[in-house]
């Protein structure tokens, strides 16, 4: 385990305060520059981040899927890599939302009770970045710089399961330089889904298509949300239809600052 | 009028419900209408904006979705008192309560109530229940004509079609559709639209008017489903909008109500709840326009005769699911389809049932089993967005019990490996579970692919993935893949931050 240095500035919002990152397993193989941009700006921040190294998935992918003893296996994980942390932060509404909303059932069905208790108890120090900065934190502005036209996608996950609300608005209208445009039909799933894309290949496709003409329409230069594979699936239709928007995690504008490329 | 038909009434489309392809390639051929999508997505972002006008005008709207929770689940857990307190007080009135345990039994007793009437037709309220049970199907098997009287019931039984929507079944269908179906059959099942029909709403309005006029005046018989049937004092209540309910619940001398058991309300005062619940849910409005209730006979108004057939037909298996039996406080609102991206495009056919939509796809696996291959697909017919929780208005928990429901399917295919067609899937899953069951695995994996992915690049100077062999091909024949990243997250973490210690 190890633990980072903290820097100078003690007055910064997260001064002293240990939180361990919660990678996610897309996040931690495909997508390694958003938990990147998390351990910046957490430190940017003032906090200390650690990265318990046990940690591998949330499991919904199993549970979603109706595989409720294969995503067993997950929470454990879960809970053995995490008890110990009082704030444990993700950056992805939908893993931490799945952390919060059905590690306890899983573990109850299980384990009984009190590892239901156990399970229940660290969802409920798991939050999603955007909730973690504005909840606990109490900041919006986080110094970040982005001189960039840029829409919103509120991932389902983020918005229904993990329930984060308007928070990552605020924070992007806080941003220096953020031009923020509006997107017709913003709460409608783009078809992801997890396996639903595979199970339903025609629908999702259908959904995707909608969704990424919709984020044409807005003329923005970046398409951004709180979870990475909901972009994977836009963009990868969006990259087809040669659009030219790119896909771009909200933490990785928030942990941008001037000078940075 | 009907001499070259060999049928009474129009034929309803070639196969039975549960002949339905299962949910996926359903879809497909429903995602290939255009005409189909376009109107689905007009009407359902119609409704859906209405809902939300409305609803946000009540301060008290959870209050109300927590009264109507409440009390749904009290019905539940009491609904064998309830209903026997039904039947007493509906017999009581000079009502007569008929049990059917399924719809061969339902459809048993209303052919023999309008036998004993005499009668060769009948005139129908808007009901879901007889659809379920495919009531029109059985009286025309037995000479008797069952004329629908909703617009949009009418618009679908003339144009040989099924329901596509609960509340507005013919949403599907945009006026010059109408139009056409107007002018083809009317005049074969009765009186003629007028020869210069235009697609103006109004005057299909009219055409439909003069044409079911004819029916209602002639019937001495009609059926009904209920919205409510209250336990305290033994009274049925209809719903509806266009007034024709009402024509077919007072003019005819007999009246069969067909109603499932799950409609009791306990109290006449629990009305209150439900009729601020449904109509702002279901159409959009503060207030239906017609609301019937009526509690047995009254002599010199209405009708003479008051028979209600109470179905089970699997509703008792659905509570005995203690998580599953919150699908059961339904009431048949459909602000869940109206929500719902995957409904908006395919429509209510490719669900294979007359509940389509999330309600459906929880639903008719409960209350139907996991038998079919149709009803095994429908669980996994969402991409569990949870649009449908928020507008639910006795708050069923649909994408928890989709899942749940799926859990059930699993489970079935883990038992009974003939139900697995030809798919790894629970290999796959078990597979991905021992990646995920320790980091040391996940590392493990995690280079593998990185390899692949860096191999592949390299050799063929890809910066995206091309396309992959099935299943993933469902994704990358519409959808670009970027590479993988040279380097995981974990190693950027040892490089970066424990090297540092």
């Amino acid at each position: 385990m190890t633990i980072t240095a903290p820097s100078a500035a003690t007055a910064r919002p997260g001064a002293g305060m240990k939180v361990a990152l919660f990678a996610t397993c897309a996040n931690d193989v495909m997508f390694p520059q958003t938990p990147i941009a998390t351990v910046k700006l957490l430190e940017r921040l003032g906090c200390r981040v650690e990265f318990p190294m046990e940690q591998t998935c949330c499991g919904q992918i199993f549970a979603n899927t109706g595989y409720f003893d294969e995503a067993v296996g997950s929470v454990k994980t879960f809970l053995r890599a995490f008890e110990r942390y009082e704030y444990i932060v993700g950056p992805s509404g939908s893993c931490v939302g799945a952390v919060r909303h059905q590690h306890e059932m899983l573990a109850r069905r299980a384990a009984g009770d009190r590892v239901g208790d156990r399970v229940a108890a660290v969802a409920s120090r798991t939050y999603d970045v955007s909730e973690f900065l504005v909840d606990v934190l109490g900041v919006t502005d986080v110094g970040a710089y982005f001189p960039h036209r840029v829409t919103y996608h509120p991932s389902c996950h983020s918005v229904r399961i993990a329930k984060v609300g308007d928070k990552p608005y605020q924070l992007l209208k806080a941003v220096r330089g953020l031009d923020l445009i509006e997107l017709p039909n913003a709460e409608q799933c783009c078809g992801m889904g997890g396996t639903f894309s595979l199970k339903n290949p025609d629908v999702s496709t259908a959904m995707a298509g909608d969704k990424a003409r919709n984020v044409a329409s807005t003329g923005a230069e970046y398409l951004c949300a709180g979870d990475n594979l909901c972009l994977l699936n836009i963009s990868g239709v969006l990259n087809r239809t040669k659009a030219g928007v790119k896909p771009i995690h909200l933490v990785e504008i928030l942990a941008h600052s001037e000078g940075d490329n | 009028m009907g001499t070259e038909l060999e049928r009474l009434t129009p034929a309803p489309p070639e196969g039975d419900l549960l002949d339905s392809p299962r949910f996926p390639q359903a879809a497909k051929t429903e995602l290939a209408n255009h005409q189909q999508r376009t109107n689905l997505r007009h009407a359902t972002t119609t409704i859906r904006n209405k809902r939300a006008r409305v609803v946000g005008e009540l301060s008290n709207w959870q209050d109300l979705r927590d009264a109507g929770e409440a009390i749904k689940t009290r019905v539940g857990r009491h609904l064998d008192e309830y209903l026997l307190q039904f039947e007493e007080n509906f017999t009581k009135a000079g009502g007569h309560v008929h049990w059917a345990r399924d719809a061969e039994e339902a459809n048993r007793i209303v052919v023999a109530l309008v036998k004993d009437t005499g009668q060769e037709e009948i005139v129908k309220v808007k009901s879901m229940v007889t659809q379920e049970i495919d009531m029109n199907e059985a009286l025309e098997a037995e000479g008797i004509a069952a004329w629908e009287t909703d617009l949009a019931e009418l618009i679908v039984q003339l144009g040989h079609d099924r329901p596509s929507h609960i509340v507005v079944p013919a949403l599907h269908r945009n006026r010059s559709e109408v139009r056409e179906i107007f002018l083809k059959e009317m005049g074969r099942y009765g009186t003629p639209p007028p020869d210069d029909l235009d697609d103006q709403p109004k005057n299909l309005a009219g055409a439909a008017r003069v044409h079911l006029r004819e029916k209602f005046m002639r019937a001495k018989t009609s059926t009904s489903g209920a919205n409510f049937a209250i336990a305290e004092t033994g009274s049925l209540v209809v719903v509806e909008s266009e007034g024709n309910g009402r024509m077919c619940l007072t003019l005819p001398d007999t009246l069969i109500s067909v109603v499932g058991i799950e409609k009791i309300l306990p109290t006449f005062d629990d009305l209150e709840v439900f009729l601020q619940l449904l109509p702002r849910s279901s159409t959009g409005e503060r207030m239906n326009p017609y609301t019937s209730v009526w509690t047995g006979t009254t002599d010199g108004d209405g009708p003479k005769n008051v028979h209600v057939v109470l179905v089970d037909n699997g509703r008792t298996n659905v509570l005995a699911d203690p998580e599953g039996r919150a699908a059961l406080r339904c009431i048949r609102c459909s602000a869940c389809l109206n929500i719902c991206p995957v409904y908006e495009r395919v429509g209510g056919h490719a669900y294979g049932s007359v509940y389509p939509g999330p309600i459906g796809a929880i639903l008719n696996p409960q209350l139907r089993g996991t038998d079919s291959e149709i009803d095994r697909s429908l669980p996994f017919a969402s991409s569990l967005c949870g649009a449908c929780n928020e507008v639910c208005p006795v708050k069923i928990p649909i994408s928890d019990l989709l899942v749940h429901e799926r859990h059930k399917v699993v489970e079935a295919k883990k038992k009974d490996p003939p139900h697995i067609p030809h798919t790894a899937e629970p290999q796959i899953m078990a597979a991905a579970a021992w990646v995920m069951d320790d980091h040391r695995h996940l590392e493990l994996a995690g280079k593998g692919s990185e390899l692949g992915s860096r191999v592949l690049g390299g050799l063929l100077g890809w910066k995206k993935i091309g396309p992959l062999p099935p299943p993933l091909s469902r994704w990358t024949d519409a959808r670009d893949v970027p590479m993988l990243p040279e380097q995981t997250f974990r190693d950027w973490w040892k490089q970066n931050r424990e090297t540092k210690k």
